[in-house]
C-alpha cells in the first residue's frame, strides 16, 4: 500500500516534471536561435523596417506588416466573436428557459471542435465571394473573410466563458435588480454584466490569444502576402502563417532565413504570453470581490 | 377613528413549485400603513407567500399561482401587469444584504437612474433623503463614492432599505431583514421599521417572536402552506385561537 502510493507520487512528481522540462526546452530553443538571428539583424532593424521579404533576394526583416496582419485579423475575429459571445451569453442567462439552454450550449461547443481548416475552407469558399457581392473592392484572399471566421470560430470560447461568470453573480445581486424594477435588459446591462466583468474581460483576452495564435484559417484565407496596412480587404501574412510558410518550405536549416521563424515565434510568443498573464491577473484581482 | 383601507390582499391564493402544492387556498387582507408580521417554523411558506406580492417567484421554473392577489385592489397577476412597474410600487429587502457591487451613492439611485433620471442634483437630492430616512446618512455622508461593500454588514441592509426607499414605492416587503445582523444592527433595522409604518404598508418575515411583538400590527401564523391564523399582534401572542399557534409561539415546535 505504502509503496504503490510511493510510486504513484513519483509518477505525479515525474509528469509535472516533464511538463516543466519540456516548456523549458521550448524556451531555450527559441531563445537561442532568436539570439542567433539577432546577432545578424539588429532589433532596431526588426522592429522599424516596413518590410518582410527574408526569402527574397533583396531582404528585409521587418516584423511589423507581420504583426500588423495578426492584429488586424484578431481585431476583426474579436468585434465579431465580443458581441456575439456576449450576446449569446445574456440571452442563456436571462432569457432562455433551462430546458433550450441545455440543448443549445452543446451544440456551440460544436463550433468549437470544427478543425480550423475546415473554417478556412469555408471562408475562402463561401464567405470572401459572398462577401464580394457587396464589398467590389474585396480581394480574393484577405483579412477580413479570415478575421471573420476566425471570429466564428471563437464566439464559443467567450459565449461560455461569459456565461459561466455571468451565473457566477450572486442570486441575490439578480434578485436586488429584478427587486428594484428592472427589466430584464437593466439587469442584465446594468448589473449582470458589470458585476461578471472581470470574468468577461478574461474571456475576451483568452479569445485574443486564441485568434493571435490561429494559424489555419489565415493562411488558406488571407493570401499569405505580408504587408504593413491596416486595410482588411486586401491580401495580408499573420505570424503564425509566416511560420508555417518557411516550416514547410525549403529553407535551409541553420540559414538566416531559417532562423527568421524563431525571431516570429519570439513575437508570437510575447504576445500570448503577456495577454496570458494579463488575464490571470485580472481573474486574481478581482476573485476576491464576493465573499 | 379613520376608516381603514386594505392594502394587499390574497383571495383563495394556491401556489405550487411544480407539484408541490406551497400556499393552500389563502385569504389574508393587509391594511394600509400597517406592520403586518408573517411567522410561523421554516418551510411553512411565508417566503413564497411574501414574493408572491411582487412577483419575484416568476422566475422560478414551474411556479404556478392561482387564485388573486390585489394591491389597491388591483390583481397584479393580470395580463396587463407590467412586473417592473409593479415592483417600483412593492418594494423588497431580502434576508441577506445584497447591494451592487457600486458606490454607496449608485447604489441609493439605482432605481432612479433606471427610471432615466440623470440630473445629478436631483439624484443627490434623493440619496440623502432615502439615507436619511434609513438612517444611514450620518455614518456614510463623507464616503458615498466608496463602495458599498465596505459597509458593515448592518449598514449594507440599512443600505438596501435606502435603495428601495428612493423609489418611494408603498409597500415594503422584507424577507427576515435582521436575521443576519448583529443585536445592534437589528434593534437599528426594527426602529426603522416602526418609524416607516407612518408612510409604507410593510410586510415583514421573521422567526423572531420578540421582534415580530415589537414591530408590527398584525400576525400571520402560516402552518405547512396554510394561513392557520391571522389577528392583532397582541391578541396572537396574548391568546392564540389555534393549538398549532399556540405551540408555535411558546416554542413547543418549529
Ligand atoms: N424554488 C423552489 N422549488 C421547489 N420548492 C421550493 C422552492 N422554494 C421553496 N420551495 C418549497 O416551498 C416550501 C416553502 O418554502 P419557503 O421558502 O416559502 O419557506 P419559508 O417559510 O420561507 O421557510 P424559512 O423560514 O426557512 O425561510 C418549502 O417546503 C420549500 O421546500
Ligand atoms: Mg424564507
Amino acid at each position: 500500500m505504502r509503496v504503490s502510493e510511493k510510486i504513484i507520487e513519483g509518477l505525479l512528481w515525474l509528469s509535472a516534471v516533464i511538463t516543466i522540462l519540456i516548456t523549458i526546452g521550448i524556451i531555450w530553443v527559441l531563445l537561442s536561435e532568436s539570439i542567433a538571428f539577432f546577432s545578424e539583424v539588429s532589433i532596431v532593424r526588426f522592429l522599424t523596417e516596413k518590410e518582410w521579404t527574408p526569402l527574397f533576394a533583396d531582404k528585409k526583416f521587418g516584423i511589423m506588416p507581420l504583426v500588423a496582419g495578426t492584429l488586424l485579423t484578431t481585431f476583426i475575429a474579436i468585434a465579431v466573436a465580443l458581441p456575439l459571445g456576449l450576446t449569446i451569453a445574456i440571452y442563456l442567462n436571462e432569457y432562455a428557459h433551462a430546458r433550450f439552454k441545455q440543448v443549445i450550449k452543446p451544440m456551440l461547443e460544436v463550433l468549437a471542435t470544427i478543425p480550423t481548416v475546415v473554417y478556412g475552407f469555408f471562408a475562402l469558399t463561401v464567405v470572401t465571394p459572398f462577401l464580394q457581392g457587396f464589398i467590389p473592392g474585396l480581394a480574393g484572399f484577405n483579412a477580413l473573410s479570415a478575421g471573420i471566421v476566425m471570429g466564428i470560430m471563437i464566439i464559443p470560447m467567450i459565449s461560455s466563458l461569459s456565461e459561466d461568470a455571468i451565473s457566477a453573480v450572486p442570486r441575490s445581486l439578480r434578485e436586488a435588480a429584478y427587486g428594484m424594477g428592472s427589466t430584464r435588459l437593466q439587469t442584465a446591462f446594468g448589473v449582470m454584466v458589470p458585476a461578471a466583468s472581470s470574468g468577461i474581460v478574461v474571456s475576451v483576452i483568452l479569445g485574443i490569444s486564441r485568434a493571435v495564435g490561429e494559424t489555419m484559417i489565415v493562411a488558406i484565407a488571407a493570401g499569405q502576402q505580408p504587408r504593413l496596412t491596416l486595410n482588411p480587404l486586401v491580401p495580408i501574412e499573420t505570424i503564425t502563417t509566416y511560420i508555417v510558410q518557411v516550416s514547410l518550405g525549403d529553407v535551409p536549416h541553420g540559414s538566416l532565413e531559417y532562423r527568421t521563424i524563431f525571431a516570429a515565434g519570439i513575437t508570437l510568443f510575447i504576445f500570448t504570453f503577456a495577454l496570458n498573464n494579463i488575464s490571470f491577473w485580472i481573474k486574481k484581482k478581482y476573485q476576491e470581490k464576493y465573499d | 377613528m379613520n376608516k381603514k383601507t386594505t392594502k394587499l390582499e390574497a383571495k383563495e391564493l394556491n401556489a405550487y413549485y411544480g407539484d408541490f402544492h406551497a400556499l393552500k387556498n389563502i385569504n389574508i387582507a393587509m391594511e394600509e400603513k400597517n406592520v403586518t408580521a408573517f411567522i410561523g417554523p421554516s418551510g411553512c411558506g411565508k417566503s413564497t407567500f411574501l414574493r408572491t406580492f411582487n412577483r419575484m417567484n416568476d422566475y422560478i421554473d414551474g411556479f404556478r399561482t392561482e387564485g388573486d392577489i390585489l394591491l389597491d385592489g388591483r390583481d397584479i397577476y393580470a395580463k396587463d401587469v407590467r412586473v417592473d412597474e409593479l415592483r417600483k410600487e412593492v418594494g423588497m429587502v431580502f434576508q441577506k444584504p445584497n447591494p451592487f457591487p457600486k458606490s454607496i451613492f449608485e447604489n441609493v439611485v439605482y432605481g432612479l437612474r433606471i427610471q432615466g433620471i440623470k440630473k445629478k442634483a436631483v439624484l443627490e437630492e434623493a440619496a440623502e433623503k432615502s439615507l436619511r430616512r434609513s438612517a444611514l446618512w450620518e455614518e456614510v455622508k463623507d464616503k458615498m463614492d466608496k463602495s458599498a461593500l465596505a459597509l458593515s454588514g448592518g449598514q449594507q441592509q440599512r443600505l438596501c432599505i435606502a435603495r428601495a426607499l428612493a423609489i418611494s414605492p408603498s409597500v415594503l416587503l422584507m424577507d427576515e431583514p435582521a436575521s443576519a445582523l448583529d443585536p445592534l444592527s437589528t434593534a437599528k433595522i426594527e426602529e426603522l421599521i416602526y418609524e416607516l409604518k407612518n408612510e409604507y404598508t410593510i410586510v415583514i418575515v421573521t422567526h423572531n417572536m420578540q421582534q415580530a411583538g415589537r414591530v408590527s400590527d398584525h400576525t400571520a401564523f402560516f402552518y405547512m402552506g396554510e394561513l392557520v391564523e391571522f389577528s392583532k399582534t397582541k391578541t396572537m401572542f396574548t391568546s392564540p385561537q389555534d393549538n398549532r399557534t399556540q405551540n408555535y409561539i411558546t416554542g413547543r415546535f418549529g
